[in-house]
């Protein structure tokens, strides 16, 4: 150990020991004083304290809020269409529960202080009140219910179906990082078994390629056209993503703050989220003046010693920025076995972003 | 042998004031019955007591130790090599280790220190005392209740010093992390220990529950009608009903995951790829662990927050010197979060794929539950509202309490409508939340329990100066230390990450980390100071010599100063009326035992 360490000990220990030593001391002294005495001078001292402590902890508040509202991502507003309801949702509940706080709160301190023990103070009996306290029963009854309309609707909203023209990807957590696969041309992703997965051969998703006897699994023709990709997704602004969300091995979460969105990643369920970003990356990082911005995905559900550092990025670029990124891709298939690639490359690319722009548009 | 025998062969021979002097000398007692294998209920409630505060210390000491990796991510401290050896390579927290201490703090905190800790030392002392009972219904299930606890701490403890560590997924302990070694070090022999010393622990809550139970339904006192009780009786008794009810599903969906783990059986798994291999196992599902942990889960939130609920409501009126307001509403609201706490598990789940129907009627049972606590919370009010207020370090924990349950309570609503959850599951918000309503309210009713009802435990008193520090730091302590965490939540910064420097969006939460970390430290100290006090006053404690230094109404302080087993002398008292006339017709107090007056207004 170092001879900080000790001195940071020795230091702790001394605080320790002063405390102590004061303590049993003033023992000693309210027994001189009066037992009597004592307690009355320690009741108005906390009772001062407990309206202090009222008075210093509002100004806290609005002193923490005022310091890190900014930091939180309401300042920017939400950067999908769907989570301006999240956000909207948010300021209801924060005026409703701040209104109770600041009401609860002060009662509570303001009490302690003004009811403080005094001589020859006797206390009010008041066993109860009936209608007291059906008031206090059906009026956060009827907030709550108000709360409750609101956040369904919103609710409903957002885990409706997706919309017939949205982008579909879909995104894989495994132990730890993010694979994607857009569905290509046919606009179907092929299918899938777990079974079939070879991180070897270049099958990160065990998508059916091949027939095999022994699985008794049959290949789909429309895996040919997928393409994968690993940790980044590309998505276009203005246009709704429907996500289709798998894991390979323990659940993962896909957590995207910015977009207010959030869903597990079940090993043997799929499950969905979809949302409408509003804006590019690129517009982003002048928004948030930081260069660096970055949509991130982040593992919102613990998943393993290396949880803290699955991340994943999402771009989200224009739609010609979109196309001419698509182009560029190859499918997995052709990726994992470049022998079966069709030869005539040069008239493929070329069509690749009309095509893809006329399924984007929605036939 | 019955030992309420032996009382009644004492009262014949030893007068009344003498006799707790000499039932030192007991002739059946040896050191092991008297204090190791004692069935005495306030020695059980000692042993539970004292085994929470260890395990609190600990699991304490981990959060400190993870608070440090948090705020000093870039720090070396070798210190915390020689501590922890492998587990703190170069003086720097590894990921594993990380992860270790965060899922063994989170079910030490939960499960040991304030379900055994706090309903097992509460409900173990008070229900005999305050119902008027010499004993629990069952001593010996009673004791092995305790034993049972004892050994289960053991078997966890001992999964620190496994090879390849003690489990490290959560406390939620989540499949398929949970079930297959493959997927984290933690899962492997680790986990094998954590469910059994988990079981362990089930079987002793139920032991302890159904006792609770069985004692408030059938030994009260004469003249101890269910609608006389303090309300610490009811809080307790609602806490044993959720416990026996829940534990066992709890029970069942480890169950599973053992078989999950060694038998090859598919609960929990399937379509899993992981080590480059593909399991066979098909056709379970993650989500049904899921279903059967929170079924537990939540009512173990409020298995927690009862007990305190109920020390909180007697310390409040006895130190306000007013009866309670609205006990009758009281024991309704009571009764009710204890319905709905089995009917909104799926508040947790809310961004598992959960149908969103069916999620509706979960944020609707959700915030339902919040019309019974703002009850509480304004009968509370109302109680302080022109009481005579004496501020001993128990009352000020209890104010304490209310305005934590307000703060956390609050943030539930936020979270408990699920369109609001997709944002905020699993950050930092979560985090604050039941760290406020449940963590820190709870362990301020630990605290208001402990000062207060200390002089009936040790016959002595708990230094006040003592305690003011120990409730000034820990409030104000626990307000810094959880308020900038819903900021940070809000702004996304997931729970459980080990360090956030590679992440854009939530790196420059560096100073506000450190900021927390280092008061954390602080509370933590301020807490061993409150240890010291606990034991120098067991010993040099100021002596009580009044036998109700409180002047409060309840029962247990109609026993001598320091009760032998058996608590009453001679004959248990009869109970005429409620726990809660205080300041009646102009007495200050007016105990349980006295008969109501002839011209005494009818007010309750
Ligand atoms: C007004 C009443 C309350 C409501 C509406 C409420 C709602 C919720 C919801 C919806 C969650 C899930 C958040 C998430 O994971 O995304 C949650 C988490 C939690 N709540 Fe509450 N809560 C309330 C009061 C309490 C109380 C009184 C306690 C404990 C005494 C408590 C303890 C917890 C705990 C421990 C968790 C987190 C568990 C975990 O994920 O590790 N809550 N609460
Ligand atoms: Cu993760
Ligand atoms: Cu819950």
């Amino acid at each position: 150990m170092s001879a900080e360490t000790y001195l940071i000990i020795a230091a702790a220990l001394l605080v320790f020991i002063v405390i102590f030593q004061i303590s049993k001391a003033s023992e000693y002294v309210s027994v001189l004083k009066g037992e009597e005495k004592s307690k009355q001078q320690n009741n108005r001292i906390n009772a001062f304290l407990m309206l202090g402590f009222m008075i210093i902890g509002f100004i806290g508040v609005w002193y923490c809020n005022h310091k890190m509202y900014k930091s939180t991502l309401f300042f920017h507003g939400s950067a999908s269409v769907e989570g301006e309801k999240i956000d909207e949702m948010f300021m209801l509940t924060t005026a409703v529960t701040g209104l109770v706080f600041i009401i609860t709160q002060f009662l509570l301190f303001f009490f302690a202080w003004k009811y403080q023990a005094k001589e020859g103070k006797k206390a009010f009996y008041f066993p109860h009140n009936n209608k007291l306290e059906v008031i206090w029963t059906v009026v956060p009854a009827i907030f709550l219910a108000v709360l409750v309309v609101f956040g369904l609707r919103f609710w409903f909203r957002i885990t409706s179906d997706a919309p017939e023209n949205a982008l579909k990807v879909e995104i894989t957590g495994k132990q730890f990082g993010w694979i994607m696969r857009y569905p290509g041309k046919d606009k179907t992703f092929g299918k899938r078994n777990f079974k079939a997965i070879s991180d070897d051969k270049g099958n990160s998703l065990g998508q059916l390629w091949e027939d095999n006897a022994e699985l008794k699994l049959k290949a789909d023709k429309a895996n040919f056209d997928d393409v994968v990709t690993t940790q980044t997704m590309y998505v276009v602004k203005g246009r709704p993503v429907h996500l289709i969300i798998m894991s390979r091995d323990v659940i993962h979460d896909v957590g995207l703050s910015h977009f207010r969105m959030k869903m597990d990643a079940v090993p043997g369920i799929p499950t969905t989220l979809w949302f409408t970003p509003r804006y590019t990356t690129k517009e982003m990082k002048e928004i948030t003046g930081n260069p660096d911005f970055v949509y991130e995905i982040s593992c919102d559900q613990m998943c393993g010693n290396g949880h803290y550092s699955m991340k994943g990025i999402i771009e989200v670029v224009t739609q010609e920025e979109f196309d001419v990124w698509m182009a560029k891709q190859k499918p997995s298939y052709y990726v994992a076995n470049p022998d079966k690639e069709p030869k005539a490359p040069a008239a493929d690319t070329t069509k690749v972003p009309t095509a893809t722009a006329a399924v984007i548009k929605g036939k | 042998m019955s030992e309420t025998t032996h009382i009644h062969e004492h009262v014949t021979s030893v007068p009344h004031e003498a006799h707790h002097e000499v039932h030192h000398e007991h002739h059946h007692e040896t050191f092991l019955t008297k204090y190791v294998f004692s069935q005495d209920h306030k020695t059980i409630a000692k042993q539970f007591l004292i085994t929470g505060m260890f395990w609190a210390v600990l699991g304490g000491f981990f959060s400190v130790v993870f608070r440090l990796q948090l705020g000093f991510p870039d720090a070396k401290f070798p210190w915390l090599e020689d501590l922890l050896g492998e587990w703190a390579r170069g003086g720097q927290l590894q990921p594993e280790a990380y992860y270790a201490l965060v899922t063994m703090h989170g079910t030490v905190l939960v499960f040991f220190v304030l379900t055994a800790g706090l309903s097992g030392t509460f409900s173990n002392l008070l229900i005999p005392l305050q119902c008027g009972a010499r004993d629990m219904a069952s001593p010996f299930l009673n004791m092995l209740s305790y034993w049972f606890f004892f050994i289960a701490s053991i078997v966890m403890l001992s999964s620190l010093f496994v090879q390849t560590g003690p489990f490290s997924g959560g406390w939620t302990a989540y499949p398929p992390l949970s079930a297959l070694g493959q997927a984290s070090p933690g899962s492997k022999v680790g986990m094998d220990l954590w469910l059994v010393s988990m079981a362990l622990f089930v079987v002793s809550a139920l032991l302890g529950g159904l006792n609770y139970i069985a004692t408030v339904l059938n030994m009260r006192t004469k003249g101890m009608s269910m609608t006389r009780l303090p309300l610490t009786i009811w809080a307790f008794f609602f806490t044993a009903v959720l416990g026996v009810l829940s534990f066992p599903v709890l029970f069942s969906g480890f169950i599973l995951l053992i078989f999950d783990r060694h038998f090859g059986t598919s609960f929990y798994l399937s379509d899993i790829y992981i080590n480059g291999q593909a399991l066979p196992n098909e056709g379970g599902s993650a989500i049904l662990y899921q279903h059967l942990f929170w079924f537990l889960g939540h009512p173990e939130v409020y298995i927690i927050l009862l007990p305190a609920m109920g020390m909180v409501s007697e310390i409040l009126s006895v130190n306000s010197r007013k009866p309670i307001f609205g006990y009758m509403a009281m024991i309704g609201s009571l009764f009710a979060i204890t319905i709905l706490a089995f009917l909104v598990w799926a508040h947790h789940m809310f961004v598992t794929g959960l149908n969103p129907f069916l999620g509706a009627f979960f944020v609707l049972l959700t915030l339902l539950i919040a019309v019974p606590s703002a009850i509480k919370v304004f009968n509370w009010l109302t109680t302080i509202w022109r009481g005579n207020i004496r501020f001993t370090p128990a009352m000020m924990f209890a104010i304490g309490f209310v305005s934590l349950f307000i703060s956390g309570g609050l943030t539930g609503i936020f979270l408990g409508n699920s369109a609001l959850d997709i944002h905020l599951h699993d950050t930092y918000f979560v985090i604050a939340h039941f760290h406020i309503v449940m963590g820190v309210a709870s362990m301020f009713g630990m605290f208001a329990g402990i000062y207060h009802w200390y002089p009936k435990m040790y016959g002595r008193y708990l230094n006040n100066t003592l305690g003011y520090v120990h409730f000034w730091i820990t409030m104000v302590g626990a307000y810094l230390i959880f308020w900038p965490m819903h900021y940070t939540g809000l702004a996304g910064m997931p729970r459980r990450y080990y360090d956030y420097s590679i992440w854009e969006s939530f790196k420059r939460f560096t100073d506000i980390n450190q900021f927390i970390s280092i008061v954390a430290i602080i509370v933590f100290l301020t807490q061993i100071l409150f240890i010291f006090n606990f034991f120098y006053s067991i010993w040099k404690g100021r002596k009580v010599t009044t036998q109700n230094p409180w002047g409060a109404n309840t029962l247990e302080w109609t026993t001598p100063i320091n009760p032998g087993h058996g608590n009453w002398v001679g004959e248990i008292p009869e109970v005429h009326r409620w726990a809660y006339d205080y300041g009646k017709d102009g007495n200050e107090f007016i105990s349980q035992t006295t008969p109501v007056g002839e011209n005494e207004s009818k007010d309750h």
